[in-house]
């Protein structure tokens, strides 16, 4: 059963592979998919590897307190966030950024808000380790997980030779958030030549996104980002967050953030690094005014005089971007 | 006193050609930035030599280093300027755009 699952899942994985570059090869379009979801040499994702990843990353048992899993906040029922303004972990504890979806993270070249670790591998250990998270120590889940007859089994499928350690759990959880792409929304067909596709108030608010908006500055092509950092002047909340000048002491870094992809925003709300917004109104009122913190602002931050149609049309345009879930099965998890 | 004034011209003659001769040597390089890359990704110059680091993309990017050898940081500037750096130590430095930190060169400073 569970072969024959794995067998249609990287069929499915190779067919979007095999689809992605065709489109890629007939198109320069940079809004379409541009490549095949890339990956590292040494984890290419084969079904197995990326069905033991989520079966990792929905596991509670990779918490120090074996309460909360990867899934607890990156919930595939919440577009892989946790509709919280900012996450919730270890003992409740809360801390002081947003959940970012994993949707399309495969595209990212910097991981993290802060982009404090490079690939998904890197990533991947790091919400699981840290103390106001799932607060493991990464021997004992080595430990824990050896215990367990059915992941010594699948590890030994997805890593043959490679055994159960902090690297392979790293990379199988990277191959599975590799499957999770974005799917055909309406902004696509549009691309595609289906003037139908949008609405007349979405095509303006592309234009302006584009133009007098000055969005496409970092929110650019097929992921609406650009792996880049930038201080967007938000309303300050309890503790300062320094963001990438934590990790990269440059001053025009103090209080950058990482560009989220746009890709299925009407579902990820509430929005921004510290989930100031709930609404896409209220987030291109933020972008119209140019900015409500000052200090060490972007440079392409500026007030932009939009009426209230060009606001509108602007979350017309955004909305078109979220297309259908993609399609998950919740996997079943060795008990012994 | 007609001795002083020709050792004194000679003198002024020895430094202006030496002035000029250095001058001479010191090369000045133009690094663009287009599409989120720098125009090299490795360039190799002598100590003295100078490069203009250009900003050819529509947004804003940033040119710093925090290389032991030489540290500077250019700030923030939009399409068509330019930032001089002199690089007066030998050694390699990295140099990268804050903004996007994809965007990364190396300068060899030779004597």
């Amino acid at each position: 059963m569970i072969n024959s699952i794995c067998k249609y899942l990287f069929l499915g994985f190779t067919l979007m592979m095999a689809l992605s570059a065709n489109a890629a090869s007939k198109k320069t379009d940079p809004y379409l998919r541009p490549i095949p979801v890339p990956y590292p040499a040494d984890n290419v994702p084969t079904a197995e590897r990326v069905e033991l990843g989520k079966k990792l990353f929905f596991d509670p048992r990779l918490s120090g307190s074996e309460w909360i899993s990867c899934a607890t906040c990156h919930n595939p029922a919440l577009s892989w966030s946790d509709a919280l303004p900012t996450m919730i972990g270890n003992k409740m504890a809360k801390g002081n950024r947003s959940t970012p979806t994993i949707l399309n993270t495969a595209y990212n070249k910097m991981q993290f808000w802060d982009g404090r670790a490079g690939t998904l591998e890197e990533q991947a250990l790091g919400p699981i380790q840290a103390p106001g998270e799932m607060h493991q120590d990464l021997d004992e889940l080595v430990k824990r997980l050896t215990a367990i007859e059915g992941y010594r089994a699948a590890f030994d499928v997805a890593y043959p030779d490679e055994g159960i350690s902090k690297q392979t759990i790293a990379k199988a959880i990277a191959s599975f958030e590799r499957s999770v792409v974005s799917t055909e929304a309406p902004f696509d067909r549009w691309r595609m030549g289906d003037q139908k596709a949008l609405s007349e108030s979405a095509k303006r608010g592309f234009k302006l996104f584009e133009g007098k908006a000055n969005c496409a500055a970092c929110h650019q092509a097929f992921n609406f980002a650009d792996d880049g950092f930038h201080n967007i002047g938000l309303p300050m909340s309890g503790q300062e967050d320094v963001g990438r000048f934590a990790h990269r002491k440059v001053k025009v870094n103090k209080g950058a953030f990482k560009t989220p992809t746009l890709r299925d925003i009407d579902l990820t709300a509430p929005y921004m690094h510290n989930g100031a917004y709930n609404t896409l109104d209220e987030v291109v009122e933020h972008y119209n005014k140019g900015g409500v913190t000052l200090d060490n602002l972007d440079p392409n931050m500026k007030p932009l005089n939009l009426n209230d149609q060009e606001k509108k049309d602007i979350v017309a345009f955004l909305k078109s971007l979220t297309g259908k879930p993609m399609a998950l099965v919740v996997p079943i998890l060795p008990v012994r | 006193m007609k001795k002083y004034h020709s050792l004194f011209s000679m003198f002024i003659l020895v430094t202006f050609s030496a002035s000029v001769l250095a001058e001479a040597e010191v090369k000045s390089y133009v690094v663009t930035q287009k599409e989120k890359k720098f125009s090299e990704e490795k360039l190799k110059i002598k100590v003295g030599d100078s490069i203009d680091f250009k900003n050819d993309d529509p947004w804003f990017h940033n040119v710093f280093s925090l290389s032991d050898v030489q540290n500077f940081d250019l700030g923030s500037y939009p399409k068509g300027q330019f930032k001089t750096v002199v690089f007066n130590k030998e050694g390699k430095l990295d140099v990268e755009c804050a903004i996007h930190p994809q965007m990364h060169m190396v300068v060899e400073v030779t004597k």
